[in-house]
């Protein structure tokens, strides 16, 4: 049954996707290289429209896997299944712990974690850089060198950092702009 | 069943307005939540925060599900976190529907070409920002290299990342505090 899959998967994504935000990319990755339920190149337009669309990134990144997977009520049981989790253990914490936050159990143990948290996220930024800045397909073909690199590509790159050093905007406007430049240079 | 129906209303109209989770969402949480209803205090909207940082979970739904619990217990835990998922799941899958049927034209495939460069910069981006909070001497970034390591090369799934580093974590602080 996929609905049941997709729950337990999306559950044990929601119970450990720790720290906020990118945290779930890592696990959605392991979904491409696991199950295959998405492309590489499908979890990238995933997560770009999570980002520019209202709600958790996590949430939207969800509800989509789930209904490329399972349709409409795959979206519905693949959100169900991240958020339950949190349902069940922010209920114990309220109700028997206080704040966790100041344990110092928690707290040594986020020392070692952020960090870990950081090269998930890495690895999975690192799949991310593949397939938007480099032609691996085509390097292998021609075995050229410089047909490795995705010139067009890493010149937007730059660009993009460079703004967002500059100006601290939301996402929505580098993926706006982006979307742009793709349209008017063809890439 | 109105006070449940508020949590709904409440939480649903702030997943819908705003974009990206966790601190995205502190501003409007405040405003609706503390100044408009007068539900929680600010100061424990920073501790459910804190809280919700620290456990597992997307931070904006572990705040809902907690404000949700404190008003009405485990029903309202409840009610509060599908009012926050509640407008994703619309809006993401009219989007899904859509995006299926123009995927294949030359023009969306263009955008999307462009956008997967800006998502390349907008990860790069974050890990430098959280880089800046996280990473603070050289055990931080040792784990940093062998938890991308061997996630990005060895396949080892993030879940055993997450549980040993933290394991690590209390190790290492544990001996520290026994030294001292």
């Amino acid at each position: 049954m996929i609905y049941i899959k997709l729950f337990f998967t999306f559950f044990k994504i929601g119970l450990f996707a720790i720290g906020g935000g990118l945290a779930t990319i890592p696990f959605l990755q392991e979904l491409v290289d696991k199950y295959g339920w998405i492309t590489s190149h499908e979890l990238l337009d995933i997560i770009a429209i999570s980002e520019s669309t209202p709600g958790p990134i996590g949430i939207n990144a969800a509800t989509y896997v789930g209904y490329k997977t399972g349709g409409v009520f795959g979206g519905i049981i693949a959100t169900l299944g991240i958020v339950t989790p949190s349902v069940i253990i922010i209920t114990l914490i309220a109700s028997y712990f206080g704040k966790v936050h100041e344990k110092p159990v928690v707290q040594h143990g986020f020392y070692a974690l952020r960090p870990a948290v950081i090269g998930l996220i890495g690895a999975a930024g690192f799949e991310v850089f593949k397939i938007a800045l480099f032609n691996l397909d085509l390097f292998f073909q021609t075995n050229s060198f410089l047909s490795l690199f995705n010139f067009k590509a890493i010149i937007l790159f730059g660009i993009i950092m460079l703004l967002m050093k500059r100006f601290k905007m939301h996402p929505v406007v580098y993926i706006g702009i982006a979307a742009l430049v793709g349209i008017i240079f063809k890439y | 069943m109105k006070d449940l129906w508020d949590l709904f209303r409440v939480f649903a109209q702030i997943g819908a307005l705003t974009f990206g989770g966790g601190y995205a969402m502190l501003p409007i949480i405040q405003e609706e939540i503390v100044n408009k209803r007068g539900w929680a205090t600010d100061e424990e909207i920073l501790d459910y925060y804190a809280i919700g940082q620290s456990t597992p979970g997307i931070i904006a739904v572990n705040t809902a599900t907690f404000i949700g619990y404190k008003r009405k217990g485990i029903i309202g835990a409840i009610v509060a976190t599908l009012g926050m998922i509640f407008p994703s799941i619309v809006i993401i899958t009219i989007i899904a529907v859509f995006f299926d049927q123009f995927e294949n034209y030359q023009i969306v495939q263009h955008a999307f070409a462009g956008i997967r460069v800006a998502v390349a910069a907008l990860i790069l981006n974050a890990i430098v920002t959280m880089w800046q909070k996280a990473v603070k001497d050289y055990i931080g970034i040792i784990i940093f290299l062998v938890s991308f390591f061997v996630v990005a090369f060895l396949d080892v799934s993030p879940i055993w990342v997450v549980i040993i580093s933290f394991i690590v974590g209390i190790i290492i602080k544990h001996k520290k505090v026994d030294s001292k």
